[in-house]
C-alpha cells in the first residue's frame, strides 16, 4: 500500500481519541431533550395546579430522597477521580475499584428507590383507581410525573450501573476495549444521570413542600 | 477489490459495518416501504375518484391515510436521503474510511428494520385511524385501533434516527481529510450536518411524547387527559416541536443534493457559498421555533400566534436564499440536462411553489380559512414530495454510477422524470384549488361539485405511480447490461469522484488530497455526452 498510510493511521487515532466523548456528549444532548419534554409537561402541570402539587409533593419521602441525592453526588466523585487516576498518574490500579465503589453506590440509590416506591404503593400514592388523594386537584398528576420522571431516571441508572461494572470489570483485567477514552464516556453518562437528579431531587421533593 | 465484491454471502450484508453496504440496505428497505405507502395512496385517491364513499368504508379510509402517512413520513423521507446517500456519500466527501462509528452505525439499521417491522404488524392487525398526527385526547382515551403498537414502532424508529445523527455530527467533527476546512466542504456535508443536529435535537422530544401517549392509553391516566388536569393541546406542542423540524429533516438533505447536482450540470461554481452554508444553519435553526403555526386554531393564545406566524415568514428568508443561489448557478452556466439535472430543476420549481403557499398558511388569517383543507395536503405534499423524493431521485441518478459502476440509460431516466414533474402537478395542483373550495382533508365522501378536480388528481397519480416505477426497471437494467461508468462520469467535483465507481472497502487507495476550492467548475470544459 502506499506510503501515506501511517500518517493515516496516525489521523485517525487521534480523531478515535476524541470520538468516543464527542459521540456522548452529543448523545446526551439528546438526552437533554428526552428528559426536557416531560420536564416542559411537569413545568405545564405545576402552574395549572400550584397547590395540588404542594400538597402531592408533601407526601414524597424526602428523607429516602435526600439520602439517596447525597448516594448519587458521592458516587459521581468517584467516577470523577476514577477518569482522574487514569493515564500516566500511575494510579491506574485504582480506577476499577473506584467505578465498582461508584455502581455500589449506584445500585443502593435504586435499592432505596425500590423501597420507597414499595411504601408510595401501600400509602395509595401509585395513580389510578384508589389513590389516595384524590380530592386534591392535581395531585394525581403530581404522582403521573412523578413515577415517569424517577422511573426513566432509574432506568438511565440501571444502564449507568451496568457500564460501570462492565467497565470496572475490563479496566481490572486490562482489556483492550476498557480504554481510558471510553471510560471517560461512560463516566459523562453517569454524571450526566446525577445532574438529571440534581434537577428531579428539588423538583420533586422541596419545592413548596409546605406551602 | 470494491466493497460490492467483499463477500457475497449474506451475512456479508447483514452483517457488515462498511458504510456503503449499510446504505444499500437502506436503500432496499425504504424502498419496499416506499411502494407500501404509495399502495395506500394509491388506495386513498381510487376512494376519491367518486364523490361516494364506495370502495372502502370511512373507517378503512381513515387507516388508510394513517398508513400512507405513518409509513411515508417514518419509513421512507426521514430515512430517504440522509440513511441512503448521506451514509454513502459523507465518508466519501470527507476523505475518510468510513463513519466514526461503523457498529453504531449498522444498529441504526436494525433498530430501523425493527421499528419498521412493529409499525407493519400494527398495520397487519388492523391498522390506526388517528392520522400521522396521533392528536389527543382521541389517540388516547377513543381510537379502537393499534395506536400504542404503532408509537412503539415510532419510538425504536426514533432512536435509530438519533444514532445516525449522532453518526454524521461526530464523522464530520472528527474523519476530514487534513486541509478539509469547514467551508471547503461540500454543501451535501453541511445540509446533513444540519440535519442531524435537528435528527439529535428533536427526536427525543417525539421519543418521550410518544411514550407519554402509550402511557396515557395503557394507565387510563396522564398529562393529555382535561378530566385529571391535563391538556390535550400539550401534546401538539410537544408533537409539533418534533415534527415541524422533522419537515427540514426531510428538505435539507434535499437541498444537500440539489446543491451538488445544480453546479455540476451548469458547469459553474455554486453561487454564494458561504449563504448557502450559511442559510442550512438558520434554516436549521429557525426551524425549532415555528412549531406552533400548526395550532392557530387550536385555541392557543392570539400572542403565540403571532409570533409564530412572524418566526415562519422568518425561514422563508434563508429558503429564497437558496432557491434565488441555484437560479444564479445556472446564470450565464453551460447548462446540460441531463437525467439527475431534470430531477433537480423539478425540485427547484416544485419547493418554491410548496414554500410560497407555506407563505399563505403561515398568515394568520388566510390558515384560519384554509386549515385542515386540501390546501395544506397539497402544500407539505408539494415540500416533502415535489421537495424531498424529487432531490432523493436527483441524487438517486446523479450517484447512481458512483454507488454501482453502472450508467443507467439516460434518455428513459429523462423521461421518467418529465412524466414525475407532470404527474405530481396533475395530481396535486387540483387540490390547491380544492383547498380553496373548502374540502376538507380526511373525509373517505365528498360533495359532487368538487369530483372534476379530484378527477384531475386521480388520474395524476396514475402519471405518477407510471413514473416511480420507471426506474425499478432501467435501473435495474443497469445492473445488468449498462456500460461502466467510470471514475467520475459526470467530470464532477468532490473527492467521491476522485475514488474508483464502485469504490473500494476503504473507500480510498490512498489517502486523498483536499481540494483547493470547493465547486471549482471550469465553464470551458465540456461535459462528457450522456449514454445513449
Amino acid at each position: 500500500m502506499s506510503a501515506s498510510l501511517p500518517l493515516e493511521r496516525h489521523r485517525e487515532a487521534v480523531a478515535a481519541a476524541r470520538t468516543a466523548s464527542l459521540g456522548m456528549w452529543i448523545f446526551l444532548g439528546s438526552e437533554l431533550l428526552f428528559f426536557g419534554g416531560l420536564l416542559m409537561a411537569y413545568l405545564y402541570a405545576r402552574t395549572h395546579w400550584p397547590q395540588g402539587f404542594g400538597q402531592a409533593s408533601a407526601r414524597t419521602h424526602v428523607v429516602l430522597g435526600t439520602l439517596n441525592t447525597g448516594l448519587l453526588l458521592t458516587s459521581s466523585a468517584l467516577v470523577a477521580l476514577a477518569v482522574a487516576c487514569q493515564g500516566p498518574t500511575g494510579r491506574g490500579r485504582w480506577v476499577p475499584w473506584l467505578l465498582g465503589a461508584g455502581a455500589a453506590l449506584g445500585t443502593a440509590f435504586l435499592a432505596i428507590k425500590g423501597w420507597e416506591y414499595r411504601s408510595e404503593w401501600r400509602e395509595g400514592l401509585f395513580p389510578g383507581p384508589g389513590f389516595a388523594l384524590k380530592a386534591v386537584a392535581g395531585a394525581e398528576l403530581f404522582f403521573v410525573l412523578y413515577f415517569l420522571l424517577t422511573g426513566l431516571h432509574s432506568v438511565h441508572l440501571l444502564v449507568g450501573v451496568a457500564l460501570l461494572v462492565a467497565f470496572g470489570r475490563g479496566t481490572r483485567k486490562k482489556r483492550a476495549w476498557a480504554a481510558p477514552r471510553r471510560v471517560e464516556a461512560a463516566a459523562l453518562y453517569w454524571h450526566f444521570v446525577d445532574v438529571v437528579w440534581i434537577f428531579l431531587y428539588p423538583l420533586l421533593y422541596l419545592v413548596n413542600r409546605h406551602g | 477489490m470494491n466493497y460490492l465484491e467483499n463477500g457475497h454471502s449474506l451475512r456479508s450484508w447483514l452483517g457488515s459495518t462498511d458504510h456503503k453496504r449499510i446504505a444499500i440496505l437502506y436503500a432496499l428497505a425504504i424502498s419496499a416501504f416506499f411502494f407500501v405507502g404509495g399502495a395506500a395512496a394509491t388506495l386513498i385517491r381510487l376512494e376519491l375518484a367518486t364523490p361516494a364513499g364506495d370502495l372502502v368504508s370511512h373507517d378503512t379510509y381513515n387507516r388508510l391515510f394513517t398508513a400512507h402517512g405513518v409509513i411515508m413520513v417514518w419509513l421512507f423521507l426521514i430515512p430517504s436521503i440522509p440513511s441512503v446517500l448521506g451514509n454513502f456519500l459523507v465518508p466519501l466527501m470527507i476523505g475518510a474510511r468510513d463513519l466514526a462509528f461503523p457498529r453504531l452505525n449498522l444498529l441504526s439499521w436494525y433498530l430501523y428494520i425493527a421499528g419498521g417491522l412493529i409499525i407493519l404488524a400494527a398495520l397487519f392487525l388492523g391498522g390506526v385511524d388517528t392520522g400521522w398526527t396521533f392528536y389527543t385526547p382521541y389517540s388516547t382515551m377513543f381510537s379502537n385501533s393499534w395506536v400504542a403498537v404503532t408509537l412503539a414502532g415510532v419510538f425504536v424508529t426514533g432512536f435509530s434516527s438519533i444514532l445516525t445523527g449522532l453518526n454524521f455530527i461526530v464523522t464530520v467533527h472528527t474523519l476530514r481529510v487534513p486541509g478539509l476546512g469547514w467551508f471547503k466542504l461540500p454543501l451535501f456535508v453541511w445540509a446533513l450536518y444540519a440535519t442531524s443536529i435537528i435528527l439529535v435535537l428533536a427526536t427525543p422530544v417525539l421519543a418521550i411524547t410518544a411514550l407519554l401517549v402509550v402511557a396515557e392509553r395503557l394507565w387510563q391516566i396522564g398529562v393529555f387527559d382535561p378530566a385529571h388536569g391535563g391538556d390535550p393541546l400539550l401534546f401538539q406542542h410537544l408533537f409539533w416541536f418534533y415534527s415541524h423540524p422533522a419537515v427540514y429533516i426531510m428538505v435539507l438533505p434535499a437541498m444537500g443534493v440539489v446543491s451538488e447536482i445544480v453546479p455540476c450540470f451548469a458547469r459553474q461554481r455554486i453561487f454564494g457559498y458561504r449563504f448557502m452554508a450559511y442559510a442550512i444553519l438558520a434554516i436549521a435553526s429557525i426551524g425549532f421555533l415555528v412549531w406552533g403555526h400548526h395550532m392557530f386554531v387550536s385555541g392557543q393564545s392570539l400572542a403565540a400566534s403571532m409570533v409564530f406566524s412572524l418566526l415562519s415568514f422568518l425561514v422563508a428568508i434563508p429558503s429564497a436564499i437558496k432557491v434565488f443561489n441555484w437560479t444564479a448557478t445556472l446564470y450565464k452556466g453551460a447548462i446540460h440536462f441531463d437525467a439527475p439535472m431534470l430531477y433537480a430543476l423539478g425540485f427547484v420549481g416544485l419547493f418554491t411553489i410548496g414554500g410560497l403557499t407555506g407563505l399563505i398558511l403561515a398568515s394568520l388569517s388566510l390558515d384560519v380559512h384554509l386549515t385542515d383543507t386540501y390546501f395544506v395536503v397539497s402544500h407539505f405534499h408539494y415540500i416533502m414530495v415535489g421537495g424531498s423524493v424529487m432531490a432523493y431521485f436527483a441524487g438517486l441518478h446523479f450517484w447512481w454510477p458512483k454507488v454501482t459502476g453502472r450508467m443507467y440509460s439516460d434518455t428513459w431516466a429523462r423521461i421518467a422524470a418529465v412524466l414525475i414533474f407532470l404527474g405530481f402537478n396533475f395530481t396535486f395542483f387540483p387540490q390547491y384549488l380544492l383547498g380553496v373550495q373548502g374540502m376538507p382533508r380526511r373525509y373517505h365522501a365528498y360533495p359532487p361539485e368538487f369530483q372534476v378536480l379530484n378527477l384531475f388528481s386521480s388520474a395524476g397519480a396514475v402519471v405518477l405511480a407510471l413514473g416511480y416505477l420507471l426506474p425499478l426497471a432501467y435501473l435495474g437494467w443497469s445492473l445488468r447490461a449498462g456500460r461502466a461508468a467510470g471514475a467520475n462520469p459526470f467530470a464532477a467535483t468532490g473527492l467521491e469522484w476522485t475514488t474508483p465507481s464502485p469504490p473500494p472497502t476503504h473507500n480510498f487507495e490512498h489517502l486523498p488530497q483536499a481540494p483547493d476550492e470547493v465547486y471549482g467548475y471550469d465553464p470551458n470544459a465540456s461535459l462528457p455526452e450522456p449514454a445513449e
